[in-house]
């Protein structure tokens, strides 16, 4: 037997024995999503026994190293482990900006003590981190961003304001970007820090969407103070690792909702019908039709550029690519079902209802940078358009 | 489902993109429109094509072909789309191949795959006979009569067809569709070349009581409905490698041309109107190549989803290279209408080539069908 083999007769029998029942059948609602953090509350036992098992084992991590506490699996490893994962209809034990963002940049720009202090503990589940990127003034112009940090010799002091800061009421730490050289150039003064949520100073407050609750906050700094060492990589490159976190979130969020979503044409005939085996509508059929083609091309696509990824040339800028197209084909989805809706779809049916998710997509091709940058990116990185 | 292509693939891609690109150029295809090429093609120069395993991709090594398949058809199909390339690759090396390796006997498999393969041979398919694509109500009617068969009807886009030494006709019978080989000079059969926006090859054909032995039928007879649909998907997944290719290349040319282009006292490339519509184009061309590697594939695979794959992948690629050749000639502006420039030939070309076995409106009622709705 392969040592791969070994592994996955092994990865087998481990998540037989050690994954709960309960959490082998699908999520029903965001609660069974656990983030993990100070303040968790673990919606079942089962969920509080997979998180600790999976932590202690370094799977929530699969390939990150094993001196920080990760699973240290090849990425061949890792995809058995989840293939094992998905045959048992396993959960996800941890959902977490650590994982998917932070812990990226600290593996890549960290230095050793910052990877051995935080680590360990967004791979347990045990601190939730969120984002501080945008602010009032800088959106789409991300790197015009203003929340002052100086230095005050044993510590900086942070002032400022960030928005869209997702989960900021429910987080622990916050990785924020700040302007540590307000003379520079404006992609050369920032800086990436590291922060409690509950340093003094630091308030989060919801905001209300034209969908409803929204995990968006926006989060105020009012002389905050931040230890020197929590600057990760160089003072005033903070830029690059806002570049690499940037790509890295369009990735993740162009390939939201692909697998699990029902076609369209499935539910526009159950909300409009059919006669004579058509779609009662002739025009939303067609449109309905053009979107379930896109909607398969562009899964195509996503697989292509993924297998190409993998085969060493990197995705880069065609994350833009994808992003774009992608957010732009679901809010078209929604649409065409709020269309076949009718007056039905017109009435509030609470959050999570329809109106809601079709509200909500408006967002897709805001937040992670707007269509409109995403355009600009392709014209200046891959068609290398003067000027742009 | 392998979208990658691997090393052989590239290989293979190379090479043509550099044989076609040197020896079939669009000056090429312009000097055949120009001097009215009898022939719509250069004969010698498919004959080069055949040595270079283009005719017989399709075509298995024990009759004489290289077999190498679907993707590499469509990838020289690809540099054949970039280049504007005239010649009876799709014809004959992919429908006239496609249908007798599927269907054909051992007599007609081992009388005509060699001779395809070698270049020897041009074969049509005569299929469409109205103003659209149309093959599930044919009125081409064959009857039975004496030892064979009597064909009546009347066909048109049929590729080639003025210079075809074989035709394959598609022909209702009794109990179905069934294809015939029928000899371009039989008795009764009036072959009429027609003069196209793209300067290719098509005919009129005019069946008039021709006919034919039960040995030219290719398959069962009322069998040939499944063989059909096979050589249409391999004609419409090859047509949609040729669409790809002639709208990237259009693509290139444009984005070219405003990255020149002065107005205003700067290029016009710097517009983020030309630019946003740049990148959008770019975002579906990228798309349209993984439909027409996903329609290759199923074929290779012989996917059961190769019906729907292909028709979704056809409409796909048609309305994106008919944008790209629409945006082409509006970024290009007054010289865009010129013929002087190669952006107009591009829009040419794909006009026909999306037409071909089914537009985007065709497929799209096709795949309506097969989700029920």
């Amino acid at each position: 037997m392969s040592d791969l083999d070994t592994f996955k007769t092994e990865t087998r029998a481990w998540l037989e024995a050690n994954c709960p029942a309960e959490m082998r059948t699908p999520m029903t609602s965001d609660h069974d999503i656990c983030w993990g953090g100070r303040n968790y509350k673990p919606s079942s036992e089962a969920q509080k026994l997979w998180l600790e098992r999976m932590g202690a084992k370094g799977w929530t991590t699969p390939t990150w190293p094993k001196e920080y506490g990760g699973g240290g699996l090849s990425k061949a490893e890792a995809k058995i482990l989840a293939k094992e994962m998905a045959r048992i209809n396993a959960r996800s034990p941890l959902s977490s900006f650590g994982i998917w963002m932070l812990g990226p940049a600290l593996l890549k720009f960290g230095n050793e003590a910052q990877k051995r202090e935080h680590l360990p503990p967004i791979i347990r589940g045990e601190i939730r981190w969120c984002q501080g990127y945008s602010e009032p003034s800088a959106g789409s112009d991300l790197a015009a961003l203003a929340t002052k940090c100086e230095d005050k010799g044993d510590h900086f002091l942070v002032n400022g304001q960030k928005v869209w800061t997702s989960y900021a009421d429910e987080a622990d730490w916050i990785f924020c970007l700040v302007r540590t050289d307000p003379k520079a150039k404006k992609h050369d003064g920032i800086s990436f820090v590291l922060f409690d949520m509950e340093t003094p100073g630091v308030e989060a407050k919801p905001i209300k969407l034209i969908s409803g609750k929204s995990p968006f906050c926006e989060t105020f700094f009012e002389d905050v103070k931040v230890r020197k060492d929590q600057l990760v990589g160089e003072l005033n490159k903070g830029w690059t690792i806002a570049k690499y976190l940037l790509t890295h979130e369009r990735e993740m969020i162009s390939g939201q909702g692909q697998e699990v979503a029902r076609p369209i044409s499935e539910v526009t005939a159950g909300l409009v019908g059919l006669e004579d085996g058509k779609l009662a509508d002739p025009m939303l059929r067609t449109k309905v039709i053009e979107a379930e083609i896109d909607d398969w091309a562009f899964a195509q696509t996503i697989r292509r550029k993924l297998g190409e990824a993998k085969a060493g040339a990197s995705l880069g800028a065609d994350s833009s690519m994808l992003k774009y197209y992608g957010t732009e084909l679901n809010k078209r989805r929604y649409e065409l079902m709020m269309d076949a809706g009718g007056y039905d779809s017109l009435e509030w049916g609470g959050e999570g209802g329809m109106a809601s998710m079709w509200l909500r997509t408006k967002g897709n091709s805001i937040e992670g940078g707007t269509t409109e940058v995403q355009l600009n990116i392709i014209s200046k990185h891959i068609l290398k358009l003067p000027g742009s | 489902m392998a979208l990658i292509l691997n090393e052989d693939e590239k290989m293979l891609r190379d090479a043509a993109g550099g044989f076609v690109a040197d020896k079939a150029p669009v000056k090429a295809l312009r000097s055949l429109r120009d001097n009215k090429d009898e022939t719509g093609f250069d004969r010698a120069l498919w004959s080069e094509m055949a040595d270079m395993g283009f005719a017989g991709v399709l075509i298995g090594e024990d009759n004489g072909g290289v077999g190498m398949g679907f993707v590499a058809a469509g990838l020289i199909a690809e540099q054949m789309g970039r280049n504007l390339t005239a010649s009876p690759f799709l014809s004959t090396a992919v429908l006239a191949a496609t249908a007798l390796g599927k269907a054909g006997s051992a007599a007609q498999k081992s009388e005509w795959l060699g001779k395809i393969a070698s270049g020897d041979t041009i074969m049509a398919l005569a299929v469409d006979e109205g103003r659209k694509h149309n093959p599930n109500s044919l009125e081409t009617s064959a009857e039975r009569s004496g030892n064979g068969f009597k064909l009546n009807g009347a066909k048109s886009m049929v590729i080639d067809g003025h210079v075809a030494d074989q035709f394959i006709v598609a022909a209702k019978t009794s109990g179905g569709t069934t294809l015939f080989l029928v000899d371009p000079k039989s008795q009764g059969l009036t072959t009429t070349r027609t003069d196209m926006i793209d300067a290719r090859n098509a005919a009129k054909l005019v069946l008039d009581n021709v006919e034919v032995t039960s040995d030219a039928v290719i398959g069962e007879v009322d069998g040939g409905g499944e063989v059909l649909s096979h050589v249409l998907n391999a004609g419409r997944a090859v047509v949609g490698a040729e669409l790809v290719g002639a709208s990237s290349k259009a693509f290139e040319d444009t984005t070219d041309y405003i990255r020149e282009r002065k107005q205003f006292g700067t290029e016009i490339g710097r517009f983020q109107a030309l630019q946003h519509r740049s990148s959008h184009l770019y975002t579906e061309l990228e798309i349209a190549r993984s439909a027409m590697l996903s329609a290759l594939s199923a074929l290779d695979e012989q996917s059961p989803d190769s019906d729907l794959v292909i028709a979704m992948a056809k409409a796909k690629i048609g309305s994106v290279a008919k944008l790209a050749s629409q945006e082409g000639v509006q970024m290009h502006g007054g010289v865009g209408m010129t013929d002087e420039y190669d952006i107009g030939l591009y829009m040419k070309r794909i006009r026909v080539a999306q037409e071909l076995f089914g537009d985007a409106h065709y497929h799209m009622e096709q795949i309506a069908k097969a989700k029920g709705i």
